[in-house]
């Protein structure tokens, strides 16, 4: 379906990534943030504070981040669509309720525009240090989907993208932006409502008595109701059966914990996203994702002009990790390279996947700015030496 | 015009990042090139040297800090005395006439100053000082066409104020150095 023309401000904008992030929820048809402000990220909700009157909307400001990540949830089965938005130390509070919005399937966006840490770090400064923690940081096995955007462009455009993947599975999104993407302004063309493809919920079309709250359709996905229309709904974090209720049994534990995961991982072809550039013939591979995938650049560009052969992968959607495309290429090429704005993430997955056929070398930083060039073209150098 | 790295600097509340928020729409929305505004955050951003780093290119901006301006607009002695060396040789110079009193100090730079304090006095209201020196530095450093600058103030300042300010832009841009 098409979005909402009432949200969508048409035409070419200069405007910063936390503003862009905002149209895009609005585009994607939220009409429910609740969040508690916190710098680099308190633009999307001061925009969503004015824009949403506009269209409908409500927005909370809360007493903080772990009731900011659970009223986004009672919005949802209430029938809206819902973000909440934070930075590091917000973040850190939100991780039970991102567990319970894996457990209970309820399809919700999460902003993290990250800044230096730990804890409260470098409030003005990015880092992209949420990035096991976005995968990892609640209890128990889950999956997320999480979108890394390098521009204000990408905020607008991978908001939606996280909206629409959250509903399509219902699971928790997240748009891990960074301090240097939220606040960099640059043009923004938002298209025309008809221009944007919206994924509505997946609402159950059959009558109360043969509705099922967890029943999950052929991707594994079961259709949600609304709280209040007639439904039987029971929400839980508690492990539980196809009707809602807690059920305490290996069994249904299993049969649960194996869905959450598989939902995923079977549809991964579909969920991950990559870009690439000059992967045919490479020998160095510069993996890179965020803002990394625009500083990386001036260092491939001359790495190229010394005559190496350099591919460039940019993630996109970071998880689910696109491990076959990362298995393939390190039968492929010599190395890999990995920039990221912590001391060593991303790289874990690269290696895992890389299992021991070639080297790969991060160029770590700790954040408060972003990588020189200059560190990442000695990195491809080196390991284009290698061997 | 290949990329160029222009860095405004003032003291907080004098309109430093609305400079480069207008230089950068000028250029990325009316001159159809590409450009990357960052903004100075935190407390300095509320009051001592504050700044706005804006990079316009004819190509997509990869990196999206400037390393080494070769424009700069300073409307502080503070921040005269704090980013001025940054400028790079043979780099073009902006300042306030009389808030920023410039040293000799043998750097090779194109340095031109205009008394836009003066300027927006005259015309009734000091706060269009900035608007004055986005005038004159659209003049000069011809990054991007009058027509954008002048439809990027235009749009970029509070409504009721845009006679006022697009006055204040003119007479930026005709000014003349005695």
């Amino acid at each position: 379906m098409n979005a909402d023309p009432k949200g969508v401000l048409t035409g070419a904008h200069f405007i910063d990534g936390d503003h862009a992030c905002c149209e895009g929820a609005i585009a994607a048809g939220c009409r429910f943030v609740a969040g508690y402000p916190i710098t680099p990220s308190t633009e999307v909700v001061e925009r969503i504070a004015e824009r949403f009157p506009y269209v409908g909307g409500v927005f909370i400001q809360m007493e903080d981040e772990i009731a900011s990540s659970i009223a986004i949830q009672g919005a949802v089965w209430a029938g809206k669509k819902a973000m909440t938005v934070t930075s590091g130390p917000g973040f850190s509070l939100m991780m039970e309720h991102i567990g319970l919005a894996a457990m209970t399937e309820t399809p919700c966006v999460f902003v993290n525009v990250q800044r230096a840490g730990p804890s409260t770090g470098l409030p003005t400064q990015p880092a992209q240090g949420d990035m096991m923690q976005v995968r990892w940081g609640s209890h128990g096995d889950y999956q997320i989907i999480a979108v890394v955007p390098n521009s204000p462009q990408e905020c607008f455009d991978f908001t939606i993208k996280a909206f629409n993947l959250s509903e399509q599975y219902r699971v928790p999104a997240f748009v891990m932006m960074d301090e240097c993407v939220g606040h960099m302004t640059e043009r923004v063309v938002i298209p025309p409502a008809e221009q944007i493809d919206i994924v509505p919920r997946r609402w159950f079309k059959g009558t109360p008595d043969a509705y099922e709250p967890y029943r999950a359709d052929a991707d594994l996905v079961p259709s949600m109701v609304k709280a209040g229309d007639g439904f039987n709904i029971h929400v839980t974090g508690l492990t539980h059966d196809e009707h809602g209720y807690p059920n305490m049994s290996v069994a249904a534990q299993d049969k649960l914990v194996h869905r959450l995961r598989e939902k995923i991982t079977r549809n991964v072809e579909s969920i991950v996203e990559y870009r690439e550039d000059q992967i045919e013939g490479a020998d160095v591979v510069v993996v890179t994702y965020g803002i990394t995938s625009r500083t990386a650049l001036p260092a491939i560009a001359r790495a190229r002009r010394d005559g190496l052969k350099v591919g460039h992968l940019r993630l996109v959607v970071v998880w689910p990790f696109p491990e076959q495309r990362i298995r393939e290429l390190a039968s492929r090429v010599r190395a890999f390279v990995v920039p990221e704005l912590n001391l060593g993430q991303i790289v874990l997955e690269v290696e895992r996947c890389a299992a021991g056929k070639v080297p790969v070398r991060l160029v770590g930083h700790t954040g408060g700015t972003v990588h020189q060039p200059d560190d990442i073209y000695q990195a491809i150098i080196t390991s284009g030496k290698g061997r | 015009m290949a990329r160029t790295e222009i860095k405004i600097g003032g003291f907080g509340g004098q309109g430093v990042i609305l400079s480069g928020y207008i230089i950068g729409r000028a250029a990325s929305i009316y001159d159809n090139k590409y450009a990357t505004m960052i903004q100075a955050f935190g407390p300095e951003a509320r009051g001592s040297a504050c700044s706005a780093q804006v990079i316009v290119d004819e190509e997509p901006i990869a990196y999206p800090y400037i390393t080494r301006p070769t424009m700069m607009v300073l409307m502080s002695q503070e921040a005269y005395t704090r980013f001025s060396p940054e400028l790079a040789p043979g780099g073009l110079l902006i300042t306030e006439e009389e808030l920023v009193s410039v040293r000799t100090t043998g750097q090779d730079v194109r340095h031109l100053s205009i008394p836009a304090t003066r300027i927006a006095e005259e015309l009734g209201k000091k706060m269009v000082v900035n608007i004055v020196m986005m005038g004159y530095f659209g003049a000069v450093a011809r990054v991007t066409s009058k027509e954008a600058l002048r439809k990027a103030v235009e749009v970029s300042v509070p409504k009721g104020t845009q006679e006022l300010n697009l006055k204040a832009f003119d007479r930026g841009w005709e000014y003349v150095p005695a």
